[in-house]
């Protein structure tokens, strides 16, 4: 069995957040790790192949430095890599990455593809279902629990009140969440193949198969940036130090003033 | 594409059980207010199987026209039949503006209807306008006006991004629930009902339900509060969040708490406020005892007016407080509660 699971190296947020002069994300200059809900989905995939056996390959579109990401992947016990990186994929919406990562995906053989669910520096969520559209796969949102049941996958699908367990034949897609399991660690091991023995495929725009131009990069995505800017917050109001009776007649006070009571 | 075709605002009308979702008004409510900028009219698209009865529902709520798929196979929500039912009415009626709830149906609906009709997307927006792209005139590039401004917070909330569709239609949106403000229900008011059908055939997509577990949920929801009382991990335990309950049913409140406090089992997931639970905008927020990560004010700093209540003076809450004051929770909650009561004459 043969699982693809799409990755994505991302922007640590506790690093601080640039901007390119056009708006989009200056990824260059910030911290980079692999994005969680992903990491959650390599590791579903290494369990099937302890399990049952499978060959594991992790994809990723990004800068070249997204190489660390899948040498991490590797260390972790993937078999294969590849890493798609062209200046005319970048500034890519999600429309244009889902068009360039299927146009990867059309290159391979595989059984399943795993996506995290969303993504902390976007949080758009819509990745993983854009690519399965793009390639006419079933998609099975925000799983909970993943496991392989003979051609099928039987996932534990999170909604806010409830969850569907459903069944589905593979060939087909699952976005995971990050509360599928806790992603085991490199081995030393792991970390000497992974940079020492095991190769990184790299692929550029020409490598993609039957995607149009006009759907990659910057001109190829359908939205827009017109401002991005640091959130401006509501600045602080008073703050005072009180003791208990004279903090509860400021509050009554301040809720006599709104209106409140 | 000719642009110019594609008319009218339409929301996708969440159901579930074939009861309206909260965010099916929510989103009437903008969508009004951005018909009304564009000289048009607001269209709900309800999708489901025997879910004519709720048409009415959304013209109380402001829906000018309603466009029913009823099918059998639309009881359950699957990606599939939902995604070519909502792409078919799209296809078919061309809107200029699709919004879709930031729900975990809508974050899943919406991706794979906007692949499917090659358009653009713009996730878990928390403002719409309509305005100029690019938003001031460039020399040599042209200004188009009339166009859906979605705003989104992006990095945990750390930015925020104003983003365009000028190209593609619909313009798309998903938008994070309990943001946008439903109208009043005007009682009797009547929509006119466009009955659809694209017709269904089960195909590779369908997933087979196997089993749907319903977990427990708590009757009300914090999103509709105009209060919260809301607890983070210096209320101490489990057992103290009573006080915060106190000063809640005084208010007629309710008490929502933070990430923390789930984590710490003293409250369950539907009470959480930010960037993992809920967004809420109350008239009056009580944040006691919460410290104020940014993924908690993310979900709190609309709130009218928000009273902080912290031993720390340092905590970031009180860089969003309205009203913060320094103190001990333990002694003011409660004689806060009892000030209350005798004010209300409770």
């Amino acid at each position: 069995m043969k699982i693809v699971v799409c990755i994505k190296q991302v922007p640590d947020t506790k690093g601080g957040v640039k901007f390119n002069p056009d708006g989009t994300l200056d990824r260059a200059a910030m911290l980079a790790i692999m994005n969680p809900d992903d990491k959650a989905g390599l590791e579903a995939a290494l369990r099937i192949k302890d399990e049952m056996g499978a060959e594991v390959t992790v994809l990723t579109m990004g800068l070249p430095k997204a190489d660390d990401v899948l040498r991490e992947a590797m260390a972790m016990g993937a078999d294969k890599a590849i890493l798609v990186t062209d200046r005319v994929l970048g500034g890519a919406d999600t429309w244009a990455t889902s068009s360039t990562i299927a146009g990867a995906l059309r290159n391979i053989d595989y059984d399943l593809v795993i996506t995290g669910r969303q993504a902390i520096d976007g949080d758009t969520a819509q990745v993983g279902p854009q690519i399965a559209e793009h390639l006419n796969l079933p998609v099975i949102s925000y799983a909970e629990e993943l496991k392989i049941d003979g051609d099928s996958v039987i996932v534990k699908r999170q909604y806010e009140d409830r969850y569907h367990e459903l069944k589905v034949k593979m060939p087909c897609l699952v976005t995971a969440l990050s509360e599928l399991n806790v992603p085991r660690y490199m081995t030393p091991g792991g970390i000497f193949d992974a940079y020492d023995e095991k190769e990184v495929t790299v692929w550029g725009r020409n490598d993609l198969k039957d995607l149009d131009d006009a759907n990659i990069g910057l001109n190829g995505s359908p939205t827009k940036i017109a401002k991005a800017s640091d959130k401006v917050r509501k600045g602080a109001g008073e703050k005072v130090t009180l003791d208990a009776t004279e903090s509860v007649a400021y509050i009554m006070g301040k809720l006599k003033e709104k209106h409140v009571i | 594409m000719g642009l110019e075709e594609y008319k009218g605002v339409y929301i996708y009308a969440q159901q579930v059980d074939n009861e309206l979702s909260s965010i099916a008004f929510e989103l009437i409510g903008k969508a009004k207010d951005l018909a009304k900028d564009l000289n048009t009219d607001v269209t709900a698209v309800l999708l489901g199987s025997n879910v004519k009865g709720l048409a009415d529902q959304l013209a109380e709520y402001g829906a000018d026209k309603v466009i029913v798929v009823d099918d059998p196979a639309l009881e359950v929500y699957k990606t599939e039949p939902y995604a070519h039912a909502l792409s078919s009415v799209i296809n078919e009626y061309k809107p200029d503006i699709m919004l879709v709830g930031a729900t975990a149906i809508g974050r899943d609906l919406g991706p794979t209807v906007s692949a499917r009709v090659a358009t653009g997307l713009t996730a878990d927006c928390t403002q719409l306008e309509i305005g100029d792209f690019p938003l001031k005139a460039v020399e040599g590039k042209e200004q188009k006006h009339n166009q859906l401004l979605m705003t989104r917070p992006a990095f945990g909330g750390n930015t925020i991004a104003t983003i365009a569709c000028p190209d593609n239609r619909p313009q798309m949106a998903t938008v994070r629930p309990g943001v946008m403000q439903k109208i009043e229900p005007i009682a009797g008011a009547k929509a006119e009902i466009i009955e659809y059908n694209p017709g269904f055939e089960v195909n590779h997509k369908y997933v087979e339900i196997l089993n749907v577990i319903k977990q427990a949920k708590s009757a009300e929801n914090i999103m509709d509060a105009k209060i919260l009382v809301s607890g983070g991990r210096g209320v101490g335990s489990s057992e103290n969040f009573k006080i915060l309950q106190d000063l809640a049913d005084v208010l007629g409140g309710m008490v929502s708490c933070s990430r923390a406090v789930v984590e710490n089992g003293w409250k369950p997931v539907d009470c959480q406020v930010g960037q993992t639970g809920k967004t809420v905008r109350p008239n009056l927020y009580f944040a006691i005892g919460i410290s104020g990560a940014i993924q908690h004010v993310a979900g709190m700093e609309e709130a009218d007016i928000i009273i902080a209540i912290n031993k720390d003076e340092d905590a970031p809450i009180f860089d969003v407080a309205d009203y913060g004051i320094v103190g001990d929770l333990n002694k003011i909650v409660p004689a806060l509660t009892a000030a209350l009561k005798e004010e209300l004459g409770k």
